[in-house]
């Protein structure tokens, strides 16, 4: 007999979705003026959790309007007025993260001890340390006395869809500014049951305003007039049709787009935690991560062990049900990025890769893709240049740290970078060698509110998170 | 789904004869022992912390409780100890829950070498067996011929299983050689008349070794010797089994049954006192090595309080309540 964990779903009664939600406007919700609704579902099973009102370019002035007004009172507030409503806010959150945690898994398939576990601490954590600096901002090094930018029009992605509004919202507000933010097309629940944590917290109408909707409605708010910040967290493809829209203007831009990290083990690494680098770097989130460690490198050497020890792991991985509290790997997103995935995924196999992925029972239902794993990728392979969004890994070989450091940065991309090595020295040689946002050394996928997080070339540019986060949303 | 470690069979022992190189000198088994992966201490122990977050409820809970209790030495290592003591811990052993015959038996008593034949005495007949801390336990600070000679003692008193301790300033001043030969001895003179040998695990007092780095080396060092088991600890100091060191030994477990073949089990053992605690450990080993170490050939718990938490936990799923602390016994 063997040890079968049996099922340990998450209660789905501590979340109360209702069947349908308007616009965050003025502090109220409306309907949409087109009368335009969608519905989100469940990438788990498919199943329709509500209906969402499409909002169009009479809402977006409406919006942005409430916003305005808004701005003249919030901007003018003591900053340490406005930590008040954000410590009350991040205290809202912790006390109602399990239900968010909930809702964050069904509406968006990520399993359930990734939503409680990483997702809902990093969100109230960074309310708290942006709460922190609303009245300490002469002392951020941006000039005595930092004036907020005004109305800041903020479209963000489906893989995180809490976190990233904590990401945009949080320091936004600490800086003086007002909100318009679009979630994601396919999970806007979470940021709807956002808007009722601001209007718990008692914080001034129309500070806070979000729009669900989808493209269009992004696009409206990027371009609208009276928007003074436009920032965007999503695919490199849409940012630069938003840096098209912006170009010529006078709006502050920030960009946090695709990503093809390079994860780069050498033969000195500590394998075992690599092994784990790897796997955390690659499936964390169903691979729906921008700076995720998609492209592993490993030194010749040490890659028969290393990929021997890396499947072993990956037999391991328990794919299903999000809500199970032992599900490792949930559903991917959508229909559409599934098929994202897969199509990428057989060209990997077409282009000559041998592709791998341990048996795993997959549910009829939902949309799932088994963790993969490519080797004898090589560069020249669309899945070594390409950004999957999804549990595929790549793995690349080189011989010397040179090799390294020149395959790591041959991308158009460069958010992230990993790299595994027991040597200090050459931990920092190739931190500054390596042309990323972030490298983290003998880790992956560390996320905290303290520490700035952005990217070079087609990855983006303007950082978030810290006191770099800061200078986005100030008039510096 | 659990792993399993690929079995060898009959290339094992070509393998472990090809490893003698690595102990043909001080030198070669230091450049051995140094050249294993370092350990990411961080990384150790976040891996540690997710494995400790599995959910194992109803049917997975009451399989882990047997599975548990059924792999427990249930220990007394006192200087009180008394054979009406350990008489009284060997009848707990047989039938751990009284009211419930159908409770699983222990794997072993463990006790000092001079209360084995007691304990070999009252648990004839139940196939439990008799393990006896010897070689100057706990701290081991003996000259060589008294530990050998303690080791005898207990295997000619009847023990089935051997609990030594190494010489840990031996170790920390890098004298690894020191440490084989001992081990080496020692398992030799668990050698019985009729040339079975008891089973030989060996204790690292892991909390005294401090590094991670440490203790996969001690671990490699006590399995190229011949260890049957290795065991975290004497159950006497501050720092005893932890997690992170459990895994870590696992792990070196699996790496040195995939190199040589041979299988090793590993025993965790002081400050392991709830049911949760162990459904930790036993995840650790299902997702580290899978199947084939969950049976107590290959893993044990090293403890005196556990059992009574896993009968109380083991009541409470077969009646639906809790019943308390004195609804189990106290031996």
């Amino acid at each position: 007999m063997s040890f079968e964990y049996a099922p340990a779903p998450e209660s789905r009664a501590v979340v109360d979705i209702a069947p349908s939600y308007g616009l965050f406007i003025d502090g109220e919700f409306t309907e949409a003026a087109g009368g335009k609704v969608f519905k989100t579902v469940s990438p788990a099973n498919e199943e329709v959790l509500s209906e969402v009102a499409q909002a169009g370019s009479e809402d977006v002035e409406r919006a942005v309007r409430a916003a305005r007004k808004a701005f003249e009172k919030w901007s003018a507030l003591p900053g340490a007025e406005r930590a008040k409503y954000l410590f009350r806010i991040a205290r809202l959150i912790q006390e109602r993260s399990r239900e968010l945690a909930v809702l964050e898994s069904l509406d968006n398939g990520k399993p359930i001890r990734e939503s409680r576990d990483s997702d809902l601490p990093l969100v109230a954590a960074h309310f708290f340390y942006y709460a922190g600096w609303a009245d300490k901002l002469g002392h951020a090094g941006y000039g005595a006395d930092p004036k907020p930018l005004g109305v800041a029009g903020q479209v963000i992605p489906w893989n995180f869809p809490l976190l990233m509004l904590a990401w945009k919202i949080a320091p936004a507000l600490a800086c003086g500014n007002t909100v318009v933010l679009k979630p994601a097309e396919t999970t806007p629940l979470s940021a709807l049951f956002f808007a009722d944590i601001c209007r718990q917290a008692g914080l001034p109408k129309g500070v806070v305003n979000i729009l669900t909707g989808d493209g269009s409605t992004g696009a409206e708010l990027v371009a609208h007039p009276d928007v003074n910040k436009v920032a965007f967290t999503g695919s490199t493809e849409v940012g630069k049709a938003i840096a098209r829209t912006v170009a010529g203007t006078d709006k502050k831009l920030t960009l946090e787009l695709g990503g093809k990290a390079a994860n780069i083990v050498f033969d000195d690494a500590p394998i075992d935690q690599a092994v784990e680098g790897i796997v955390n770097g690659i499936f964390f989130n169903q691979g729906h991560v921008c700076c995720a460690g998609s492209r592993l490198l490993v030194q010749e050497s040490v890659q028969d062990e290393l990929l021997a020890a890396l499947k072993r792991r990956m037999s391991t991985l328990r794919v299903g049900d999000p809500l199970d509290k032992n599900t490792d790997i949930g559903a991917i997103n959508s229909a559409e990025q599934l098929a994202r995935i897969t199509e990428l995924a057989d060209a990997g196999e077409a282009e000559g890769a041998e592709r791998w992925a341990p048996s795993c029972e997959l549910p009829d239902a939902g949309y799932w893709f088994a963790p993969t794993l490519f080797t004898g990728v090589t560069q020249a392979h669309r899945i070594a240049q390409e950004e999957i969004f999804g549990p595929v890994l790549s793995v690349l070989t080189f011989r010397t740290p040179e090799e390294a450091v020149a395959k790591a940065n041959n991308t158009p991309y460069g958010l992230s970078a990993g790299v595994w090595t027991e040597k200090g020295s050459r931990i920092l040689w190739m931190a500054n060698k390596l042309r990323a946002g972030i490298v983290w050394s003998n880790t992956f996928n560390k996320f905290d509110p303290a520490s700035p997080f952005g990217g070079y070339k087609e990855s983006g540019f303007g950082r978030e998170g810290g006191r770099h986060g800061l200078e986005a949303y100030l008039d510096v | 789904m659990p792993t399993t470690v690929p079995a060898y069979g009959k290339e094992a022992a070509g393998r472990l004869a090809s490893m003698a190189d690595v102990t043909a000198s001080d030198g070669a088994l230091r450049r051995f022992l140094h050249g294993l992966p370092g350990v990411d201490a961080v990384g150790l122990q976040a891996r540690a912390a997710t494995l400790g977050t599995r959910s194992i409820k109803t049917t997975a809970k009451a399989y882990a409780i047997d599975l548990a209790i059924s792999m427990i030495d249930l220990t007394t290592l006192e200087g009180a100890d008394t054979p009406g003591k350990v008489r009284a811990l060997c009848a707990k052993g047989i039938h751990p829950d009284p009211t419930d015959r159908g409770t699983p038996k222990v794997a072993a008593i463990c006790v000092y070498p001079d209360m084995v034949a007691t304990a070999k005495e009252a648990l004839t007949g139940s196939g439990i067996h008799v393990a006896s801390v010897a070689t100057a336990f706990p701290a081991g600070r003996a000259a060589l011929p008294v530990k050998l000679a303690d080791t005898r003692d207990a295997v000619a008193a009847g023990a089935d299983e051997i609990d030594m301790v190494i010489d840990r300033g031996a170790f920390l001043s890098g004298r690894y050689m020191t440490v084989f030969e001992e081990i080496k001895q020692v398992k030799e003179a668990c050698r019985r008349e009729d040339g079975s040998y008891a089973h030989l695990k060996v204790i690292f007092e892991t909390g005294e070794l401090q590094t991670y780095d440490n203790v996969r080396r001690v671990s490699w060092l006590a399995m190229l010797a011949g260890a049957d088991f290795i065991k975290t600890s004497t159950g006497k100091v501050a720092v005893n089994a932890t997690p992170p060191v459990t895994l870590l030994m696992l792990e070196a477990v699996r790496d040195f049954h995939a190199t040589t073949g041979v299988q090793v089990g590993v025993k965790p053992a002081g400050g392991i006192r709830t049911t949760k605690d162990a459904m930790k450990y036993l995840v650790m080993v299902n997702e580290t090595l899978g199947d084939q170490w969950l049976t107590a050939d290959w893993f044990r718990f090293g403890a005196s309080s556990l059992l009574n938490d896993l009968l109380m936990q083991r009541q409470k799923l077969g009646t639906g309540r809790y019943s308390g602390p004195d609804y189990v016994t106290v031996d």
